[in-house]
């Protein structure tokens, strides 16, 4: 599973970890992310995601 | 200092830092202030604090409005250390009712080593508070400049308190923009936004365009940092839209660093060459520039021309320096070229184009290696780049 990073401000979202502060499991690839997620550290929205 | 009002019941009690000239790594020739503005209302509210060395003089001046005691409403737009600094001070010594922020805001004042006691109320954008008779709108600006920023806006004073947005780091006893000169004014703000906001210009636009739609009636524009936007508040929002699209002038930078002179004696030619094409040059050494001051001249510069000598298979230090900084503040649609003198090896000139690769620059030529010492034909052939350059400007920049 690919790592996405944050073009706003450099966060990396990796698939194994997920987002488990905001109720996203370990092992949730980008592409299953909600598109109401949004980056954890700066608020910026999916589209924002380029894959590492 | 003393309080001064800006609307009614509505005071700057901030502070005045004129000995600063080093602003983590922003060179602040003239000092900067922190701006912090107490509400008197029905819930009296403090709107962010100051550096922590100068929290005696906020509390001075509230003090000499009312009982800081009577603090109700603590506002934290921006939880860095020039404005949330003495949020901990503030608190112990006032112990407000409420300490209004983002949830980033909360989240980084947490990471601060903040009490996870106080009594946090985080808001998001769109949400309103009442103090009584004036309210309190926030809108999160996240990333401009930190995850937790936002700004606060009082309806009924159209008054935008917009922390470090539209801010600039000048030291001044004057409070509004209508008492001091306009240009340098918009200097020191040019300053601040090429090497504070510049890589966050996307967000600016789109910031525009959400004020623009929620409609916000604005005759004031209250920053963290510098003058109060009173008499042109219009001024600065044209300003940053025009820096986010980073429009640029027919203007060329040329920065270089020298060991022997051979580098210097280019960027000369060079510069000649642009003059001739009648394009605004900036020759910035970068012994005697400040990174900050070479940021500035490249908000509105098109073309970007960097010259080092090789030293131990590398560029100068000071090189690397400028284009490590340069990279992070993300310039773009720039048109650009390397030059430098070189003893044996010569990798200045291939190491600067790959900056300019990862900045997506425009090389206008593979660049430009001199051995030892430039001839004739070398520093004519620099000033034929420099022509070239001034011709690919004008016909971008109309």
């Amino acid at each position: 599973m690919k790592k996405y990073v944050c073009s706003v401000c450099g966060f990396v979202y990796d698939p194994a970890k997920g987002d488990p502060e905001n109720n996203i499991p370990a092992g949730t690839p980008f592409e299953n992310l909600p598109d109401s997620w949004v980056c954890p550290v700066c608020g910026a929205s999916k589209d924002q995601f380029e894959a590492e | 200092m003393f309080p001064v009002a800006i609307k009614d019941n509505v005071y700057w009690v901030g502070a005045i830092d004129w000995n600063i000239r080093d602003f983590h790594g922003y060179s602040t020739y003239k000092g900067t202030t922190y701006n912090a503005y107490l509400i008197l209302d029905d819930k009296i509210t403090l709107v962010d604090t100051v550096k922590y060395p100068f929290r005696e003089e906020l509390l001075n001046n509230i003090r000499q409005l009312i009982d800081p005691a009577r603090i109700d409403y603590l506002i934290v737009n921006h939880v860095e250390m020039d404005h949330a600094g003495s949020v901990q001070y503030i608190t112990d010594l006032v112990k407000p009712e409420k300490i209004f922020c983002s949830p980033m805001g909360q989240k980084n004042m947490l990471a601060y080593n903040l009490s996870p006691d106080y009594p946090y109320e985080v808001v998001k954008t769109g949400q309103s508070i009442s103090l009584g008779k004036k309210t309190v709108q926030f809108i999160e600006t996240r990333m401009l400049h930190w995850p937790d920023s936002m700004f606060s806006y009082l309806p009924q004073d159209k008054l935008l308190i917009s922390s470090d947005a539209f801010g600039e780091h000048w030291a001044t006893n004057e409070r509004f923009d209508d008492q001091v000169d306009m240009a340098e004014l918009m200097a020191h703000a040019a300053k601040y936004y090429a090497n504070i906001l510049l890589l966050y210009s996307p967000l600016v636009q789109k910031l525009l365009a959400e004020v623009q739609k929620l409609g916000l009636e604005i005759d004031m524009i209250a920053p963290d940092h510098g003058l109060i936007w009173r008499g042109n508040p219009g001024a600065i929002i044209q300003a940053y839209d025009r820096w986010s699209r980073q429009e640029t002038a027919q203007k060329a930078v040329v920065i270089y660093d020298t060991m022997w002179h051979s580098t210097e004696k280019m960027a000369h030619a060079i510069v000649e060459g642009l003059t001739r094409e009648d394009i605004s040059t900036k020759l910035m050494n970068l012994k005697v520039n400040h990174r900050s001051e070479i940021m500035t001249e490249v908000l509105d510069a098109k073309a970007i021309i960097c010259g080092s000598s090789t030293l131990n298979n590398n560029i100068l230090p000071t090189m690397a320096d400028i284009l490590t900084y340069m990279k992070g503040l993300k310039p773009v649609n720039k048109i650009a070229a390397a030059f430098g003198s070189y003893g044996w090896s010569g990798e200045a000139v291939g190491q600067i184009n790959q900056y300019f690769e990862e900045m997506k620059f425009t090389l206008a030529s593979p660049g430009i290696k001199v051995l030892y010492g430039p001839n004739e034909a070398d520093l004519q052939n620099c000033a034929a780049l420099g022509q070239q350059i001034g011709r690919m400007i004008k016909e971008q920049v109309k």
